[in-house]
Order: C-alpha cells, then structure tokens, then sequence
C-alpha cells in the first residue's frame, strides 16, 4: 500500500469510529466545546503515532506471551507523558478533561491499531498509519463538535456566532446539544451520510 | 448502610457508566447484537469491576497518594502520576489470573465468557470507574460497593441494548443507517431515557 | 535467541519497564514544578476575577501584583477567632480529609452537601492601604455531578456580595457549567446576604429574579440541582457553623 493511501484511507473509507468501531468512548465525552476536542485529536494522533511507531520499532523482539502487555506499558507511558505535559502547558484546557485524557489509554483505536497494523508492519508505514487512524478520528470529533458547541451554545471556539438570548442576542441555545446522547445522533447521521455516498459500507440486513 | 445503599443505587442508575458517562462503548456497540452474549460480557464486567476497584482503591491509599507511605516509614512522596499506568497494570493482571482461576475452576463460567474475558482489559468502563474512584476519594468499603454497582449498571444496560437490537431484526431501517447507524441513535435514545434519572438526589 | 524463550522474554520485560519508567518519571519530575505553578497561579487569578482586582486576560506578572493587596489570615471556624497557623502552607481541602483536623458537619447543618470540613478556613482580606476593602471566603459544596469549588467575595460591611466565581467544577457544561458564565456571576453584585436576624437569605432562584429583590439571583436555565447547589454552599460558608462566627466577631469589631 502507498504511503498516501495508508494516510488518507482512515478518512472516509476506513474510518475507526464509523466503520471500525473503534474509540467511541472519549469522543463523545469531549465533544461540547471545539477546543477541547482539538486538544484531544492532537492528543490522539500523538499518542497513535508514536505507539504505532515504537511497537514497529520493536515488532521482531516482542515474545507473543507479553505481547499485550508490552503494548499496554508502551501506550500508558505515552499517554502518561502526553497528560503531564498538557497539565503543565494548557492547564485549563487540562482542568475541563479531567478522566478523559487517561482514558486514551484503553481507547481501542490505539490498542487495535498496534495490534493489527504495526505489530506486522515498518517503522514508517506504521507511524503513517497511526497518524491517518488518528485523523480518521478527528474528522468525526470535529463534525460532532462543530454542531453540538454552534447550537448548544451558539458559539465556535469561545466566539459568539449566533449571540444566545442570555448574552443579549436572539438565540435560544438548545440544550439538549450540550447533552450527551446528542453526540450519538450526530454520529449515527455521519455514519449514515457517509454511507449513503459510499455504498458498499452498507451493512447486509440479517 | 444507606449511605452505601444510596451510593449503589446511585452507581447503577443515576451515574451509569455506559449510558451517562459513555464509557466502554466500542465493546458496548460492538458486543449486543444478541442478548445471552451480552449477558456474558455484563457478567464479566460485573466480576472485574468489583475486583479492581477495590485493589486500585488500596494501591491508591497506600502506595501511590501524597504521603501515602508514611506507614513505610517514608514522608512526602507523590507517585500519583503513575496512577494510570499501575491501575491499567493491575486491571491486566487480574484479568489474567480471572481467567487462569476460572479455566481451572469453574470450566462452564470460563467457557461461557470465551473470549470476552480478555477483551475486558481495554474496556475503557473498567479504568474509567477506578479513575472515578480516585476523584471521589471513596474509601475502601465505598470503593467495593461502587465497583459492584457500576459493573451492574454497565451490565443492564449492554443487556437492554442487546434486547432492543434483536427486537430490531424485524424492523425496516434505511440502507444508509443499517447496522451501527441506528445503533448509535438507538443509544442516544436510552441515554435520553437515562438522563431523568439525573435530578434523583440520594 | 528465539523470541519465546523465557529469557528473551524477561529481558524484553524488563528493559521495556526501565526505559518506560525512565521516560515517565523524567517528564513528571520535569514538569512537577509547572504544574504546582499553573494550579496555585489559577487558584489565585480565580480569587482576583471574582473580586474584579484584574480581568480573565491577566498575565502572571499583573496577578502576582495585584495578589500583594491580599492578605491571607487562617481562621478557626468554631470559634470565629484568627488562628496561628502559617496560612501559607495550611491547605484547607487537605485538611478536610485529615480526621485529626476536620470536623464533621451534622446531617441537618449541612447545606452544601460535604459531611466534612476542615476546622481552620481560610480567609483573603483585600486591602486598600490599611483598611479592609473587601472579605474573600472559600467556599464549596455539591452540585449535580461534582463538587464545586470557588470564592465568595463580600464588600467591607459584609452583607454585600461584591461577586462568585468557582475555579473547579465538573457540571454540564452549557447548562450547570453556565455557573462560569460572566453574565450570571455578575448577576450576584450588589446583593445581600443575611436577613436582619443575621441569618444567611440568599437564594438562586427559580427562573429570572425580580428586579429589585435583593435576596435572589437569577436561576440557571435547565440546572435547578446546579442553582440549589449554588445556595446551599454560599447559605452553609456563611452560616454559624462555617464563617459565620467570624463574620459576627468581625462586625462587633472584637478582632
């Protein structure tokens, strides 16, 4: 596979949270401000990247027996260090995710991309792929979030794009935006644009 | 005891894990297209849930919090950064000797849960609740009922979930929205039901 | 050496800890000393918003300035008088965790929701000159989802509530989370907090307040448990058993 195809295919074609089923969890946690979901895409594609690329780095050393394991201590490290370092740089940013930077540790994307891709594939090839993963995932963070921040709270990173009345605007922030199962519709109608424009995603009705 | 009651019921409904928090999705969507492998997979969670809170709780309170090992004699050390890393650490572990336990001992439960006993280290329900642990600052006794209350919770809703899609089968859905697009909208659908559990002050 | 060996196996182990340990701890201890800063730093911008000593945009250098006017004196909540603690280093949250140092608050007293609190409290006088301008307590209690934590600011008479603002809370955002909202903590200046008989009266209410009720603040759209919250910890750091001692023995001029 090219390099292009490796970066660009978890876009659309092999998208991890609408086909995959992969790292759903802390995207839809996140998702009511814009800011912090940029945050936590370039958290993402950080800690996807560097994963992919030192467990290909040491693909032929690992024992299977430890294999897990191995992989769990190398992206707990990483996203350990990614924590820290967003705690010291960008503190409120920081302060508003609490629990959901930890949990990028067992957000599957990760896990089921070391484990599929670059435990079988180069150093590069593997970094490339986990930076693709890691957009693949943004692009679906961004979608929600760009709705659920503009009609929530009628606002695009922090500016006022609809002013809400308690602000002295004219807009009535919906609130069930702000609410999370919101993020599931949202998500549920990506997946369903994205599939009405790439038909063989469709699933067979069994 | 009804503080501990309350701080149950709480875990199961009003905090659920799953359907407020959104935590173990990806296993959660992925796993309830039938109700009795759903069923395996709550039974699971349940057990490990139990389990590890109450051990992360005590690594916690004695090993990694400030000052936490004044009773070794040592003053004024914060390993609290490496939370993540011993409580996923102990969430592998205990996995692991789970299943040497119950291939060895109780073959039938091991045969039921098959492959989803592994597939519980990185559901992220699990280090999330023994993250929630830690903010809350439970105790110990605290920590053993949220553990059990939040694997609960976890469980009914993966079983409700599971109980709907079969219900599904024989409903005519978009081709576009097939599969997990309504599966996704079905869930945010629950989460609204969930929501009013929200104003229960207990 | 096959990859399955059991050597092999333990030597991947352990040179994968040592060089993730070494990669982890490094960061930690390097960074640790930011950290600290960043929080205590907003901490303290917190209390100078709320106040209205400097605004949301304050670089490092204009807090540490304008923190100069404050001075920190730790209180002993039961009897209301300053205690000799170095305020400094006395952390009240800690504190209230420690059993030898906090006090457990009856059921029927305790209108934020907290079981516990520290016995000493903190209190941030904000000077002009000499004389007191402003009296700034912490002040925390539950929400819906999380504890809140903040400062309550009164002018120097000590009913007037000059502002709130909170520093740490895990409400909706949008919805309990609005208790950021500039527009609604600027609902609480002007206000009054106790009644003739002293009693704390302060209420958020349901929906908008009357124009001139100076007892009540407009409630949080969709957040009444948020709103109830609100009052019930700003009502309970006022009453008798919190600042309330001190605020009496301040008032008849015995400190």
């Amino acid at each position: 596979m090219s390099l292009k195809k490796t970066l660009f295919d978890p876009l659309f074609e092999n998208n991890p949270i609408a086909l995959q089923i992969l790292g759903i969890c802390s995207a839809l946690a996140v998702t009511t401000k814009l800011e912090s979901v940029l945050v936590m895409c370039l958290a993402v594609i950080v800690v996807t990247a560097f994963s992919n690329l030192s467990v290909s780095l040491i693909r032929n050393h690992v024992p299977s027996s430890i294999r897990i394991i191995v992989m769990m201590t190398i992206i707990a490290s990483l996203v350990i260090v990614t924590d820290q370092i967003l705690k010291a740089f960008v503190y409120d940013v920081a302060k508003s995710m609490s629990v959901y930077i930890g949990l990028i540790i067992t957000n599957c994307i990760v896990m089921g991309r070391a484990e599929a891709y670059a435990m079988k594939n180069g150093p590069i090839m593997a970094l490339v792929d986990g930076i693709g993963n890691g957009i693949g995932y943004s692009v679906v963070l961004i979608f929600v979030g760009i709705f659920r921040e503009l009609f929530g709270s009628g606002k695009l990173l922090g500016y006022n794009i609809m002013t809400p009345i308690s602000e002295g605007g004219w807009y009535q922030p919906n609130g069930m935006a702000l609410l999370s199962p919101s993020a599931f519709f949202l998500i549920g109608i990506f997946i369903w644009i994205l599939r009405t424009v790439k038909k063989d995603q469709v699933e067979s009705s069994n | 005891m009804e503080h501990y009651l309350s701080l149950f019921l709480k875990a199961v409904f009003v905090e659920n894990l799953a359907l407020s928090f959104f935590l173990g999705m990806c296993t959660f969507l992925a796993v309830s297209k039938k109700v009795k492998t759903s069923l395996g997979l709550g039974v699971a969670v349940v057990v490990v849930q139990s389990i590890t809170i109450p051990v992360n709780n005590l690594l916690y309170n004695y090993l990694l919090k400030e000052n936490a090992l004044t009773w070794a004699g040592v003053q004024g050390v914060d390993l609290s950064f490496l939370g993540l890393i011993s409580y996923i650490g102990v969430i592998a572990a205990m996995v692991q000797i789970l299943e040497m336990i119950l291939d060895k001992f109780f073959p039938p439960l091991y045969n039921a849960l098959g492959i989803f006993l592994p597939l519980i280290t990185v559901n992220c329900a699990i280090l999330g609740g023994s993250l929630f642990m830690v903010e809350r600052d439970y105790n110990f006794a605290e920590s053993v009922v949220f553990g059990v209350g939040s694997g609960v919770g976890w469980a009914l809703a993966i079983a409700a979930l599971a109980g709907i899609r079969e219900k599904m089968k024989y409903s005519d859905v978009p081709e576009g929205l097939r599969g997990l697009g309504i599966t996704f909208i079905t869930v945010g659908l629950m989460a609204l039901g969930f929501l009013s559990f929200s104003g229960i002050q207990l | 050496m096959s990859n399955d060996s059991t050597s092999k196996t333990l030597i991947v182990a352990t040179l994968l800890c040592v060089i993730c340990s070494i990669v982890v701890s490094s960061t930690a201890v390097q960074l640790k000393p930011m950290q600290v800063r960043n929080k205590k730093l907003d901490i303290k911008k917190n209390l100078l918003v709320t106040a209205g000593l400097v605004d949301d945009s304050a670089e490092e250098k204009q807090i540490v300035e304008a923190f100069k006017a404050v001075e920190t004196k730790v209180v002993d909540l039961e009897t209301g008088a300053y205690a000799d603690i170095d305020p400094e280093s006395y952390d009240a949250r800690k504190a209230a965790k420690n059993p030898k140092l906090n006090y457990k608050i009856p059921a029927e007293k305790d209108l934020a929701n907290i079981k516990s609190r520290a016995k000493y409290g903190k209190v941030y006088l904000i000077k002009d000159g000499e004389t007191v301008k402003n009296f700034v307590f912490p002040v925390h209690g539950k929400g819906l989802w999380s504890t809140m934590y903040g400062f309550l600011v009164l002018e120097n008479d000590l009913n007037t509530v000059k502002g709130l603002g909170f520093y740490e809370h895990g409400e909706t955002p949008g919805l309990g989370g609005e208790v950021d909202n500039p527009n609604w903590k600027a609902n609480w200046n002007g206000k009054k907090v106790f009644n003739d008989a002293m009693k704390p009266v302060i209420k958020v209410v349901k929906g908008i307040a009357e124009e001139d009720a100076k007892y009540k603040i407009d409630g949080l759209s969709g957040a009444t448990i948020t709103s109830n919250g609100v009052t019930g910890l700003v009502r309970y750091w006022l009453s008798e058993n919190a600042f309330g001692s001190f605020i009496k023995k301040y008032k008849a001029g015995s400190i």
